[in-house]
């Protein structure tokens, strides 16, 4: 784990991630999902899916909804807007989105930045 | 125990036994039924469709087991003949006394047969039971023509009957059109016509006065009131309605009505409290109902009753009518031809292309009934419309649409309130719900969930309405896309795949789909390509599409740990194998079960856990059991003749042979098998998507069963097969459900869902109809040649291996969330609760 100036702690290589696939990664204490989609966009959202309790988004199938990019929990099958952590599924519940990018063929993510669209 | 004693086992009485041990859970009841008829209830509404081909099998209603499993008795062939009130008992043809608590008599209704000179005679019929129509088709075998007495719904079913048996065929009314208890004469006229058309000969308004008999008794022709000359007949069915049995219960000093039917209370209780009547016997309300969804509703009253429910009341009974009838549709519904003054008529008739509609509304515009013939498409709409003001003003209702008409409402929008099916008194709410509440897709599920349809079966074109509303409501396509990346069903991505060849996700969703996919049709491509054989489930692009579970090669538990189930092909283990599983899970602290299909299922691996535990496991000659994938689960076996005294084949050793053979095969939905050394079905093949159950000769091969949410037992598809034949069978079938099956559709729903059922899977898969047989077989050998231990190939390899870590950027780590506590000497998943207040509890 480097830290940068800016923030953004680095997690590790594009290539490492799966096309429409997760991982999970731990930052500061944090459960981060992560992941990487067919068209190469890559999105780090929190990894506990707020209906089960569990810590398991990372290990959800993705997909794109009427053009929305999300992952469906793996525990009772909820849909999660990527980009804005909304569930598509019940309105009022929404999950942690933190900003990613990548930078040196590296997968950098910023805990502080994160947001929360609730 | 209390004992019911049921008369009559015809369609009410069956409906009020499955009402009762539906309910009874207490086992209240011991029940004993008598049944006049030499078989078990069967579909009476439906009795005509036997001469369009449906088996008796197919009319039948339930099954053999329906009585075995539920205790219930039941005497075919014996009918009561009296009933002793004081002593409560009742005695039936066979000298058989049998004392009862409660009696429910539902003893239906007999044919009304005019009293003409020779009714007797041979040649005359009537049309009620299955032993006459069978009668009916033996005699027509040597004649060349028919004639029926009475033009309402029986006597046109009748003549139909006689049409189809290639007779020719008249038919004798006596009000001036026909079907005068459901049509009007405008309705009339246009089912004349149609009738004609057919080459029916039909007379209205004319009264049989004389059966005609030759030297040697039997029929010639029928002689008519007012006419000179007679018909010319070899046969004469009477359909001249029906009048209700109420003779036992006229000996037995019940109160019957002025013109027949046992009267009753509206909780069907007779003049003698321990004794209800229901059915077409019953005099209810002041009327006797000769229709199956007033009887069905009276069933349901006194069930609820013997079984300390609250209260309830037969309110009436809608008496709305549909049928189709040479083709010719024709419906009658609410009060169709009332004679109310406030009730204004407007009706629609076109002679020339043979549609009629007529509705009736009151003064605010209410529906209050209607008759609709040659086109019956609105019937179900507006029938659950009644008592309310339809959105459409009467004109539009009958008008074509070329003329100005809107066609009855969809049904989409229909209230909450109204009753969509009357058979069995659902509701569109009830519908809804059905959808929302209970998962429901289809009509076939709503059906399984609210009995809606079971009747008649015309309300279930707008079942299908509803159900597709509701779940577009909820986001859901109706359609048979698989999802909004594709417009095809599962069964045609698999021709698609097979045909093209392509094995790529990406290749496929830019070919015959648009976007990236979804957690829909990824899992459901992968599986598809698993079927085809197309190497390891974790290789390449594939890996992307799994699901979770078929992901990590294990099970998610609640917490985020997983499952690890070896396989134990047959239930088979030694003690060594049975040592070294212990071994494992003792030493990563796993808690330990015997599961339902007969393996052990250990908990609380994580993730990186996963190769190291299935290292040990591989090593000792385990290999993955697929408990996280849709693919061949178990084959359950009992212990066969090797030991069992009773076997008579070796059950164990065919489980093991099939197990290996096929596991690992990939399917539309989870296949589960078993196989029994005899009769006694230890191994509950019959729950099973695939059972075999051992005979002296060889084995009998039943499929399509299922346990789960909506129990099914399977159907014999073969019987006495030897070992390969069987297995050949088994192959076939297997390939057939995996080619045609929908996304996760089990094989009892697909079988119940393929048009033609059992009979069609047979034609295809032992008499290739279809011609695929060799196809199938091929398919079958390539997935045996290449099957490989998906979590041996896994620990070979360490591209794959490096997927197995909980935190990419913390590989050592274990995820701090899942934590265990102890309970019974194991382990089980912390509550929340416990996560945040308890030390984390380390197992090593
Ligand atoms: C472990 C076990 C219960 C046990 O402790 O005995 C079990 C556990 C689960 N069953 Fe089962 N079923 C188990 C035997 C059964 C049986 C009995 C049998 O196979 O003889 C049935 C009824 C028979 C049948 O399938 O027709 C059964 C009917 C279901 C169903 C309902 C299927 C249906 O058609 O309605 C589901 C849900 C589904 O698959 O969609 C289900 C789903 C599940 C899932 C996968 C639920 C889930 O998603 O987590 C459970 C996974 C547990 C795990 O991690 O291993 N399980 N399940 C049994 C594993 C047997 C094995 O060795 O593989
Ligand atoms: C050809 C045909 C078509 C029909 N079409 C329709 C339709 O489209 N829609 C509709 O709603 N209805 C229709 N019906 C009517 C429907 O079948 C009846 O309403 C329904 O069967 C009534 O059920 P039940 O149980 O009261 O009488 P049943 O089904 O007649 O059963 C009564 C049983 O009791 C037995 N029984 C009588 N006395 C004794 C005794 N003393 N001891 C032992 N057993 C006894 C009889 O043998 C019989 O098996 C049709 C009927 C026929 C014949
Ligand atoms: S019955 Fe339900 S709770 Fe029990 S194992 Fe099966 S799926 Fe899980
Ligand atoms: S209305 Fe007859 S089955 Fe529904």
């Amino acid at each position: 784990m480097t830290s940068s100036v800016d923030s953004y702690v680095t997690i590790c290589s594009y290539d490492d991630l799966i096309p429409g696939r997760g991982v999970a990664a731990l930052v500061d204490g944090r459960q981060i999902a992560l992941f990487r989609l067919y068209d190469g966009s890559v999105y780090a959202v929190s990894n506990l899916d707020p209906f089960s309790g569990a810590y398991v988004l990372a290990r959800g199938l993705v997909g794109t909804h009427q053009g929305t990019p999300t992952v469906a929990s793996p525990m009772y099958k909820q849909r999660f807007d990527l980009r804005t952590g909304r569930c598509l599924d019940t309105d009022e519940v929404s999950i942690t989105v933190y900003p990613v990018r990548v930078h040196d063929g590296q997968i950098e993510i910023s805990v502080e930045a994160a947001r929360n669209v609730a | 125990m209390k004992t019911l004693v049921l008369v009559g086992h015809g369609m009410v009485g069956h409906r009020l036994l499955e009402r009762l041990v539906e309910s009874d859970t207490a086992d209240q009841w011991r029940i004993v039924v008598f049944a006049e008829e030499p078989r078990p209830a069967y579909d009476r509404v439906r009795l005509s469709s036997y001469f369009d081909g449906v088996t008796l099998d197919e009319l039948r209603l339930g099954d053999d087991e329906f009585f075995t499993r539920h205790g219930i008795t039941l005497r075919l062939g014996e009918r009561v003949e009296a009933i002793d009130r004081s002593a409560q008992t009742v005695t039936s043809s066979a000298g058989e006394t049998v004392a009862y608590d409660v009696l429910v008599l539902a003893t239906g209704s007999y044919p009304f047969v005019p009293p003409l000179p020779h009714r007797d005679a041979t040649g005359c019929f009537v049309y009620r039971t299955v032993e006459d129509i069978l009668a009916i088709e033996e005699y027509a075998a040597g004649c060349r023509t028919g004639v029926v007495v009475g033009g309402g719904l029986l006597g046109l079913e009748a003549a139909n009957a006689l049409r189809i048996l290639g007779l020719a065929t008249q038919v004798v009314e006596f009000a001036p059109r026909l079907m005068p208890l459901q049509v009007d004469e405008g309705g009339g006229a246009i089912l004349r016509r149609h009738i004609e058309q057919l080459g029916l000969t039909v007379h209205t308004s004319v009264r049989a006065e004389e059966v005609m008999v030759d030297e040697a008794g039997r029929v010639c022709g029928l002689r008519l009131a007012d006419r000179d000359e007679p018909l010319t007949t070899d046969l004469v069915v009477f359909a001249a309605g029906v009048r209700p049995r109420d003779e036992l219960a006229r000996s037995a000093g019940l109160e019957v009505g002025p013109r027949g039917g046992i009267v009753v209370d509206d909780a069907c209780r007779t003049s003698d409290p321990n004794i209800f009547a229901i059915g077409e016997c019953a005099l209810i309300g002041g009327r006797v109902y000769g229709l199956v969804g007033p009887g069905y509703s009276m069933a349901d009253v006194v069930a609820a009753q013997l079984t300390g429910q609250t209260r309830q009341a037969f309110t009436g009974a809608d008496t709305s009518t549909k049928l189709k009838l040479m083709g010719v549709d024709v419906a009658s519904f609410g009060d169709a031809l009332s004679q109310a003054e406030d009730a204004l008529e407007v009706a629609y008739t076109d002679s020339v292309a043979g549609v009629y509609r007529k509705i009736l509304v009151d003064t605010e515009g209410k529906l209050l009934g209607g008759i609709l013939v040659g086109d019956a498409s609105s019937y179900a709409s507006l029938r659950a419309q009644l008592g309310t003001k339809p959105a459409q003003s009467p004109d539009q209702l009958v008008l074509p649409p070329s003329e100005g008409g809107t066609p009855a409402a969809t049904g989409a929008d229909l209230p909450d309130a109204a009753t969509v099916c009357s058979c069995v008194n659902v509701s569109a709410g009830a519908i809804r719900a059905a959808v929302r509440e209970q998962g429901c897709v289809d009509p076939a599920g709503v059906k399984r969930c609210t009995k809606a349809g079971s009747g008649c079966g015309s309300c279930v074109p707008l079942i299908k309405t509803l159900v597709d509303a509701e779940l577009e409501a909820q986001g859901i396509t109706p359609s048979k896309a698989l999802c909004e990346h594709f417009e095809y069903s599962r069964a045609e991505l698999f021709e698609i795949i097979q045909i093209t060849g392509i094995r790529s996700f990406v290749e496929l969703v830019s070919r015959y789909g648009q976007g990236e996919g979804c957690e829909v049709c990824k899992p459901t491509v992968a599986s598809i390509f698993a079927s085809l054989g197309s190497g390891h489930i974790l290789d390449g692009e594939q890996a992307g599409l799994q699901d979770t579970n078929d992901y990590a090669l294990a099970n998610l538990q609640k917490d985020g740990s997983y499952s690890v189930v070896p396989r134990i092909p047959g239930g088979e283990i030694t003690p060594d194998k049975l040592i070294v599983i212990g071994q494992v899970a003792k030493e990563f602290g796993l808690y330990t079960k015997i599961t339902g299909g007969q393996r052990i299922d250990m908990f609380g691996a994580r993730l990186e856990q996963l190769p190291l535990i299935w290292k040990r496991l591989v090593d000792a000659g385990f290999e993955s059991g697929h408990a996280y994938g849709k693919a061949v689960r178990t084959v359950k076996s009992c212990v066969g003749n090797t030991w069992c005294r009773y076997g008579v084949q070796d059950s164990v050793g065919l489980a093991i042979a099939l197990e290996l053979r096929y596991r690992g095969l990939r399917a539309p939905h989870k296949l589960k098998f078993a196989v029994s050394g005899c009769a006694r079905e230890c191994a509950e093949a019959r729950s099973k998507d695939v059972g075999v159950i051992a005979t002296e000769k060889g084995w009998n091969l039943y499929v399509a069963g299922n346990g789960g949410f909506s129990p099914r037992h399977a159907d014999l598809l073969a019987s006495d097969l030897d070992t390969e034949t069987l297995v050949r069978t088994i192959d076939r079938f297997l390939m057939y459900y995996i080619r045609t099956g929908d996304r996760l559709e089990r094989t009892a729903r697909w079988l119940e869902r393929l048009d033609g059922g059992l009979d069609h899977v047979r034609d295809v898969i032992i008499h290739d109809s279809l011609g695929v047989a060799a196809e199938l077989d091929a398919m079958m050998a390539a997935h045996v040649a290449g099957y490989q231990d998906e979590w041996r190939a896994v620990l070979e390899d360490p591209e794959r291996l490096r997927r197995f870590v909980s935190f990419i950027n913390a590989p050592g780590t274990p995820d701090p969330s899942i934590q265990f506590v102890p309970e019974r000497d194991q382990i089980r998943p912390a509550t929340e609760a416990e996560r945040r207040s308890l030390p984390l509890m380390v197992v090593s």
